[in-house]
């Protein structure tokens, strides 16, 4: 047998040895016994000296590319052997998927702040100030420049929690109204103010009454401020904060500092206009109160009515929160049950 | 105000269904609370007639009837009516068919008889008992005999007619009668409405001979009256009657009905008497004496003041003027001479008399929003010649005046450019006009200009505002454009403060808390808990209820209404926060309250609910809390060090579980849990709280931010573990590692705290890791050593401590 028929031999042979090898530590034993110092390859390498001169550089080519391929098939084999290991281990920390996750903590803001946080949000965007008040107002704001004197019968309408004969706790926020237009600088532009906060009622807690509850008031005084725009910018409240499938309707109402006073109607949430039982059968369902700044607030408060106008309302966030999510008690809002509390995701 | 749409329609050509004609009104004038038929709901109620009647052999009361209802044989129907006759028609329910109430009426058997239906009265088939003549309030009905057998009895008793109920607003008075709602309707419809007037038939002698009025005219501006003489009182006609019940008024007799008629009709309240009752031959128009006594006719004697206002004779008060008449002088059976009062009093003092007595009545409603003070004299006419036609009255020829003025019509200009500049339209100076006429105002235009005239029926129309809305309504609101206000810009954005508390809450919602909203208003105990500093009360003068008559001084009592609001409903994991205002008074003589932002919160149970963990022990605690608070404050970016001093000061605090917070040495809040028996009293599991003075916050200055470069130079540790007594505090142990740090100290941070079993009685152990770094070269450990060792040094020598 040739040297080169030895070699070839070796290779055949340990090639299927080195493929059987089933760990890394056997595969490790098998290179050094192959590959190593000792091995075959290098005594057949070491023997290249008994052949003649010509034929050395030929049989060495061949002696080392039979060690390169062995070595090859070595590597391979340990890739296969750390693979097989691997898929093991992964195996074995498989885990239930299907188990909960660990619970953060998070909070979330009151369903009638959202809808505040979103108002506010909407006209900052049309170039409105927000301004809040104090909720122990006097009798002065609350009212009287607000064309309700001490004797006028639409004081009836809403009971008023009194502290003394002049101070209250405000019933509307519309005393910012006043308190804003007093202060307001006409040379420095237009008023576009909205005032959101908690109001007062002298009510019996009950699923549509609340003794405590929250307006948006807003006010625009201008120049050239028109009822057309007092509409068109109710029906963009309408469709930001409910969707563009709501519009909105105005009729005749009676609020002593607006005049043309009107109430806006949305369509109705329950049936979307086609008439219900919630809507009485009407499509429609009331939501707010507005009109144009009557003559005498603005005249109360020291700028010149046939100057300036402009249009005024007020938004109902708790009436708003009721129809958006269908709430059907108000008292929800200020019992603070925590399976209540934590119904209203961020983008209900 | 229930108004018929049949009484309606003898004014006006309707050609739209009532709910159409509901919805026009709501759409244009005043809110409709409903559009009802008296007959919703029933069915099968047919003429009848008893033919004849026999007694019930089983019962003493009972009869049998034979009623014609128009079908081939006489139906039996049993009866126990006292009135029962034969020959009346009646109000039959049929076999099948539903009557008030809801109730369905079935043949059935009463005492062995059978019994085909019923025979009903009227408050059977839904009519409301104050509303039922006297005379038909105990028995059966009869109807007219020329109802046809076998008939709905509805078109009989008016009960087919629609009526709409007008919730009227306080401006739109005019809106409380016929007549109003007939012009208002005729402006939307451009129609004329038909409205009649009256011509009075009066016989020579005159009423001023009879009686003479001395009034107070500061009272009652305008106070008129005729006489009436040789009535005969009886029944009105049904016509009248079913106008009347229709209108939610019970009919009384024909002088009385005239009278209620009249307002429904005209919106002017009149007041008849008796006037052979009275003394002498004045009427006088005054304000009561202090301590006067009238027995009005609700019976109720009542206890008159100067700010009352009374119709009286010579010696006593007949009438509460403007309110309701008197008893002693009231119309009955014998009368035959009345006096009818047609007057306007001054609506304040009706308003304030009707409140004060708690007698609010169809007339004091009217007075209060005011009547057509040009419509007095019609009024008392058609009530004079009704009179005359219905009772046979003779008229005294003339009114009498107790008080009077020229009404004028009101005259008001506005602008066509103002019309338009104000709506946001473009109407021509003709459609404004056209509004204008068909309202029944009178119009000249002047260049630019109207000069509209407005009757007394529209007394709510002073300014140029007033007209404005007259038009937008009958031009239409759903005709209006919608537009964006234009002109300058404006900047909207929130203010620093504003941003600030939004931040807040946000924050408070990141770290797991929800937003509560509470009651302000609370009771006088809940409200003065938990103060953060001394303040005097603030109550209503008039609370509703006992729970709500204070304002709050501070946010947790209302967060633990709301946790024990949650735990009675085995809510056990509450984690609230509120921001919201307190009220603060310096002293009690200060009358209004100073108003300051606060933020509170308060956890019971767990924070974080995971129910793999065993939920006693991931309860929250006060570390827990503090680092909500702590992390709060972090992201307010205050400058300043914040510390926690323990504090006993707050009696609704557990004294040994809670620290006062201050920043830079102002006490900005406090955190701890709640004391057990406070607990206890709000009926709530172990609780956390904290409350802060929001607005301090906010005006605390806060850090820039500045860039730091983060040190190339690697940082060294050392970690100690000490054996202190109990009450060493971490504090303490900080402060004195910082003292004696060195210049390279970077930072300390505690990673263990023991106390307990192996460790010497009041003993605790408590290990840090201190971090030293120089930021422009490396350290050597040498030099970390000295700096070490003078710290550990230190620490035995001033705090006792053990190295461990
Ligand atoms: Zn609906």
């Amino acid at each position: 047998m040739t040297l080169r028929d030895q070699l070839e031999k070796i290779r055949q042979e340990r090639e299927q040895n080195i493929k059987d090898v089933g760990d890394l530590k056997k595969l490790d034993a098998l290179r050094v016994e192959l590959l190593g110092k000792k091995g075959p390859i290098t005594q057949a390498l070491r023997s290249m000296r008994d052949l003649p001169a010509e034929e050395r550089p030929q049989f060495g080519q061949f002696a080392n590319r039979v060690r390169d391929e062995l070595q090859t098939t070595i590597e391979r084999r340990r890739d296969e052997l750390k693979q097989a290991m691997l898929n093991k281990e992964l195996q074995e920390e498989k885990i239930d998927v299907t188990l909960p996750g660990k619970p953060v903590a998070q909070g979330q803001p009151h369903v009638i702040q959202q809808i505040i946080d979103q108002i506010e949000d909407l006209f900052i965007g049309m170039g409105y100030q927000v301004l809040t008040g104090p909720e122990v107002e006097e009798d002065k704001y609350n009212f009287e420049m607000m064309n309700l004197p001490k004797d006028h019968p639409a004081r009836d309408m809403q009971d008023t929690f009194y502290i003394t004969k002049e101070i209250l706790m405000r019933t509307q926020t519309s005393p910012m109204q006043a308190r804003t237009l007093e202060k307001h600088d006409f040379s420095q532009g237009p008023l576009k103010m909205i005032s959101p906060g908690v109001v007062y009622r002298r009510d019996t807690d009950d699923p549509t009454h609340s003794h405590q509850f929250h307006q948006v008031e807003g006010i625009v005084i201008d120049k050239h401020i028109t009822m057309a725009d007092l509409k068109g910018t109710l029906q963009l409240v309408a469709h930001e904060l409910f969707g563009d499938r709501f519009d909105i309707r105005l009729r005749p109402s009676y609020f002593p500092f607006t005049e043309p006073s009107v109430e806006a109607d949305i369509t109705c949430f329950n049936c979307g206009g086609k008439g219900c039982a919630v809507c009485k059968y009407t499509g429609w369902i009331e939501v707010l109160g507005a009109g144009m700044v009557h003559p005498n607030v603005l005249k109360m408060a020291g700028v010149d009515p046939e100057v300036f106008g402009g249009f005024a309302f007020g938004l109902g966030p708790d009436r708003f929160a009721m129809l958006k999510y269908g709430v059907d008690d108000i008292r929800n809002f200020y019992l603070n049950d925590v399976r209540f509390l934590t119904q209203f995701s961020k983008k209900g | 105000m229930k108004i018929s749409y049949n009484w309606l329609k003898e004014y006006l050509d309707i050609q739209v269904s009532p709910k159409d004609l509901a919805e026009k009104i709501e759409r244009s004038s005043v809110e409709v609370d409903s559009v009802t038929q008296p007959s919703d709901g029933l069915k099968k109620l047919v003429v009848g007639k008893i033919e004849s009647l026999r007694d019930h052999p089983d019962s003493d009361h009972l009869k049998i009837c034979s009623v014609d209802v128009g079908e081939e044989e006489l139906s039996e129907i049993v009866c126990g009516a006292p009135n029962v006759e034969a020959g009346h028609k009646v109000i039959v329910a049929l076999p099948g068919s539903r009557i008030g109430g809801n109730v369905k009426i079935k043949r059935s058997k009463m005492r062995g008889v059978t019994s085909n239906g019923m025979i009903c009265a009227l408050d059977e088939i839904g009519f409301g008992k104050d509303v039922i003549p006297k005379e038909w309030s105990d028995g059966i009905y009869f109807l007219p005999d020329d109802a046809k057998i076998g008939e709905p009895v509805f078109s009989y008793l008016g009960m087919d007619d629609h009526l709409i109920d007008v919730d009227v607003t306080p401006n739109r008075g005019d809106m409380l009668s016929v007549y109003g709602v007939a012009r208002d309707l005729g402006a939307i419809y451009a129609q004329k409405p038909k409205l009649n007037h009256p011509s009075v038939e009066e016989v020579s002698s005159l009423a001023a001979d009879k009686v003479k009025l001395d009034v107070n005219a500061d009272l009652a501006p305008i106070y008129k009256m005729r006489i009436v003489e040789n009535v005969k009182i009886q029944p009105s006609p049904l016509w009248l009657q079913i106008k009347l019940w229709n209108a939610g008024v019970r009919p009384i007799n024909n002088v009385v009905d005239v009278t209620n008629y009249i307002l429904l009709k005209y919106g002017q309240p009149l007041h008849a008497f008796d006037f052979n009752k009275v003394s002498g031959n004045t009427i006088y128009a005054r304000q009561a004496y202090e301590g006067e006594k009238l027995t009005t006719l609700d019976e109720e004697e009542r206890e008159l003041d100067a700010k009352d206002i009374v119709i009286a004779d010579s010696d006593k008060a007949i009438a509460l003027a403007g309110v309701m008449g008197g008893l002693n002088s009231e119309i009955d059976d014998r009368t035959t001479t009345v006096a009818i009062e047609s007057a306007v009093f001054m609506p304040t003092m009706i308003r304030k008399t009707a409140q004060r007595h708690n007698l609010h009545t169809s007339a004091s409603q009217h007075f209060e929003r005011g009547v057509d003070r040009g419509g007095v004299d019609e009024a008392v006419d058609a009530a004079a010649q009704m009179m005359h036609e219905l009772a046979d009255g003779d008229i005294l020829k003339g009114i009498v005046t107790g008080s009077s003025y020229d009404v004028k019509d009101e005259v008001v200009q506005v602008t066509l450019s103002r019309v338009n500049h104000v709506l946001g339209t473009h109407l021509k100076s003709d459609q404004v006009s056209a509004i204008f006429k068909q309202l029944g105002f009178g119009v000249t235009l002047d260049g630019d200009t109207y000069t509209v005239t407005v009757p007394s029926t529209r007394w709510d129309i002073h300014i140029a505002a007033d007209l404005l809305e007259e038009v937008a309504r009958i031009y239409g609101y759903d005709n209006l454009p919608a537009t964006l206000p234009t002109g300058p810009t404006t900047l909207g954005k929130l203010t620093e403060k504003q941003i600030l508390i939004r931040d807040s809450r946000r924050l408070f919602e990141a770290l797991g808390l929800n937003q509560a909203i509470s009651y302000a208003l609370t009771t006088e105990e809940k409200a003065g808990q938990f103060m953060m500093r001394k303040s005097a009360e603030t109550q209503l003068s008039w609370p509703m209820t006992n729970d709500h008559t204070t304002l709050r001084m501070n946010l947790i009592s209302g967060l633990l209404d709301d946790v024990a609001y949650n735990n009675a409903r085995y809510v056990k994991d509450v984690a609230l926060y509120e921001q919201g205002r307190v009220f603060y008074k310096d002293s009690a003589d200060e009358v209004r309250p100073s108003e300051h932002e606060h933020i509170a919160g308060a956890i019971s149970g767990q924070l974080v609910v995971d129910p793999l963990q065993n939920a006693k022990r991931n309860a929250v605690n006060f570390y827990q809390l503090k680092g909500i608070v702590e992390q709060y404050l972090q992201n307010l970016a205050i400058e300043g060090d914040i510390e926690f001093v323990a504090t006993d000061r707050y009696p609704e605090m557990h004294p040994g579980r809670t620290a006062d917070i201050s920043i830079h040495g102002h006490n900005v809040g406090f955190i701890g849990q709640v004391h057990p028996s406070v607990a206890e009293a709000y009926k709530i599991n172990e609780t956390y709280v904290f409350e802060l003075n929001l607005d301090a916050l906010l005006e605390m200055p806060k850090k820039m931010n500045q860039y730091q470069p983060i040190s190339k130079y690697p940082a060294i540790t050392r970690d100690v573990a000490l054996l202190v007594d109990k009450n060493v505090t971490n504090a303490q142990i900080l402060a004195q590692i910082n003292k004696k740090g060195g210049a390279y100290l970077k930072s300390v941070h505690l990673f263990d705290v023991y106390q307990g079993k192996n460790l010497p009685n009041g003993k605790q152990s408590l290990a840090y890791t201190l971090t030293y770094q120089n930021p422009n070269a490396t350290l050597t450990d040498e030099e970390v050593t000295k700096a070490f060792d003078k710290v550990q040094n230190s620490l035995v020598s001033e705090l006792g401590a053990e190295i461990r």
